[in-house]
């Protein structure tokens, strides 16, 4: 084992996954030289040459886009948007042709595509550079949606992404670059697909994604203390999810709180709630309850922003109103 | 192809009559094809809704005459003569019109979503520029691993309008990438006139080339002979290493924009004119002197090859409901 930090386990897997075969490049705004606004690609350039790290122009549409073509013509590229409220701009790129292509042609295509992107609030970025979109690319068919919260899953993960033959959309977040983790000395692929029990516990199940987890983990430790059991959940793959390892967890707890830093309303939350209502609706013994930001853009002023989005407090609070029913 | 023999600069006429007979042949396909499946549609044969190409044959044959089998293209809604003359056979696309197994796309695309991988179709699009980025990509990874081959877009100018043309363009240029852009100009976004779309005159469209420094080829579309070597300079030029090719046909839609558009926008007279004027199969008949009894023979042929395909795709499969999730993931 070693100890990488959360942004040096992205590179670890874009680094391996580079020297490892030809069809993988990297482009994206300011990748090259910069290293990427978060520092991600520091030193790839160096090694890989301005032929496979590729600064981009400002233009999210072709970015996605031609790696779309790359991706059908056998490469296997990697894609940066630099902020997840950028993929807006790349959407019908996305949602029309990369999700698409696919059933489209009746399986004679396939988009080998890892858009990488990141966002998070924490630090006053303001309503356009801290969304949490991901659960928008849930409702696409065609993309798989992975976010993973610690540096080893993050780079496992990735490495699956970058040799999944679908178009995968990962989700950074960006407090989560500084946190250091353990993660094994050979990098170990985690399949799309799989979720992580982080902590096990009796009484209340908690499924969170992102930063979340981590506050999830502390509202949990907080919770012992009160003499509730908790356990934490990350699904890390939104799309395909890992029904069986959540719904299993609920009914083995029977309570369940959903957490993540998106918007509450039409979140992925909303998607954990309607799934393990319809699988374990006889072991629930109490209402889920859903964690996430206030129905809000992002406001500026840290007070607001702090207020707006969830920390480990608001899922403590969901945790007691889910035992507080029984 | 044409043989190396056979090129010659835009403006030289330099095609043998015997390669013009081949595109006459496959233009009057496309467009008794394109008879057919308006004929099929207004039976309720046909589901979704359809755009023909009648009027623009010449740019389909033109173009995908100057290109290799491994080249590759990307096309717009209105697709059947790209498919057509890159090489599927109208067996396949008229069975993908029926919704059927046998289909080019199998079924699963339609009318708007040809693909054949196999002669480089790498799918028509139904999002307004929405094939461009794609082009580009592909085009980059020729380029990255120093293969021969272009790419090509078809767009009309009402795409040059998106944001999408704009990035794309601009990308290619920038990478230097081997594509053509072809612009089939028809003067019509949908049912809104030149006049009302596009800030320059309708001829001037090319210009829009210069903004990014790219390399600029222009042809008449409606003369398939002038397309033909207008995209084998192109061709050359991306292949060069120069860089991509805006590539500017000015074309004439002589129908509407969609199979049973009444085209209450559209002026009947000069509609009227256009049809005999601006035909690219009847100037290219006139050019190379058929003869009644050649042209008859001809139409024969390929009448036949279109009654053919509507037979082999009634004969066809439906495909299983369920399979609709065969490919979301693969």
């Amino acid at each position: 084992m070693r100890e990488l930090t959360y942004r040096e386990a992205v590179r670890d897997a874009l680094v391996r996954a580079l020297r490892r075969d030809e069809s993988v490049f990297v482009m994206g705004e300011d990748i090259a030289e910069m290293g990427g606004s978060m520092a991600v690609t520091q030193g790839l350039l160096e090694e890989f040459g301005p032929k496979r790290i590729r600064n981009t122009p400002i233009s999210e549409m072709a970015i996605v886009g031609s790696g779309i073509g790359a991706a059908i013509q056998g490469m296997r590229p990697v894609v940066e948007i630099m902020y997840e409220d950028f993929l807006t701009l790349s959407m019908e790129q996305l949602v029309n042709q990369a999700a698409k292509h696919r059933t489209m042609s009746g399986g004679q295509v396939k988009v080998p595509l890892t858009i990488r992107t990141q966002g998070g609030a924490g630090w006053s970025p303001g309503a356009q550079h801290a969304q949490q979109l991901e659960s928008w690319f849930v409702h696409v068919p065609g993309l798989k949606v992975v976010f993973p919260s610690t540096p080893e899953d993050v780079r496992g993960l990735l490495w699956s992404s970058i040799y999944d033959d679908n178009p995968v959309v990962f989700f950074e977040h960006r407090t989560l670059y500084p946190i250091k983790g353990q993660v094994p000395t050979e990098l170990e692929p985690i399949p799309l697909g799989k979720a992580r029990i982080h902590r096990v516990g009796e009484d209340v199940t908690v499924v969170a994604t992102g930063r979340l987890v981590h506050e999830a983990l502390q509202a949990a430790e907080a919770a012992e203390g009160e003499g509730i059991s908790v356990e934490v959940v990350d699904p890390r793959t939104l799309l395909p999810l890992d029904e069986e390892t959540i719904v299993g967890s609920v009914r083995k707890t029977t309570r369940c709180v959903t957490a993540h830093e998106a918007v509450t309303r039409g979140g992925f939350g909303a998607e954990l709630a309607a799934v393990i209502q319809h699988a374990a609706f006889d072991w629930l013994d109490a209402p889920i309850e859903r964690v996430g930001a206030k129905f809000s853009p992002l406001p500026f002023s840290p007070v607001m922003e702090q207020w707006v989005v969830p920390h480990a407090a608001d899922v403590l609070e969901a945790i007691r109103r889910t035992v507080a029913r029984s | 192809m044409a043989t190396v023999e056979e090129r010659a600069e835009p403006g030289r006429r330099g095609v043998s009559s015997e390669v013009l007979r081949g595109f006459f042949r496959e233009m009057l396909l496309i467009r008794r094809f394109e008879e057919k499946v308006e004929e099929r549609f207004r039976a309720g044969e046909l589901p979704g809704f359809l755009h023909v190409a009648i009027g623009q044959e010449a740019v389909a044959t033109g173009v995908c005459a100057a290109l290799a089998r491994e080249d590759v293209f990307a096309s717009t809604h209105r697709a059947h003569g790209h498919a057509i003359a890159k090489g599927t056979s109208v067996d396949k696309i008229m069975a993908e019109l029926y919704g059927k197994a046998e289909g080019c796309s199998g079924g699963y695309g339609g009318s708007m979503h040809l693909y054949d991988l196999e002669v480089g179709n790498l799918g028509a699009n139904a999002v307004v520029a929405g094939g461009l980025p794609g082009i580009v990509g592909a085009a980059l990874a020729f380029q990255m691993r120093e293969e021969k081959r272009v790419a090509v877009a078809f767009f009309g100018d009402g795409a040059t309008n998106t944001g999408t043309f704009h990035e794309s363009l601009n990308l290619a240029q920038l990478w230097k990438v081997p594509v053509i852009f072809v612009l089939e100009n028809n003067g019509w976004a949908e049912s809104t006139p030149a006049a009302q779309q596009l800030p320059l005159p309708v001829d001037q469209l090319g210009k829009r080339a210069a903004a990014f420094g790219m390399k600029l080829i222009e042809a008449d579309g409606q003369d398939v002979e002038a397309v033909y070597l207008a995209a084998l300079a192109a061709r050359d030029h991306a292949l060069a290493g120069k860089g991509p090719v805006l590539l500017h046909v000015r074309t004439f839609r002589l129908t509407g924009h969609f199979v049973g558009d009444p085209q209450v926008y559209r002026d009947r007279e000069a509609l009227k004119q256009e049809r005999e004027t601006k035909d690219p199969i009847r100037l290219l008949g006139a050019r190379l002197e058929l003869s009644d009894e050649d042209f008859a023979a001809i139409d024969a042929e390929v009448t036949a090859e279109v009654e053919a395909s509507v037979e082999f795709a009634r004969a066809g499969t439906d495909p299983k409901p369920e399979d609709a999730l065969k490919y979301v993931y693969a």
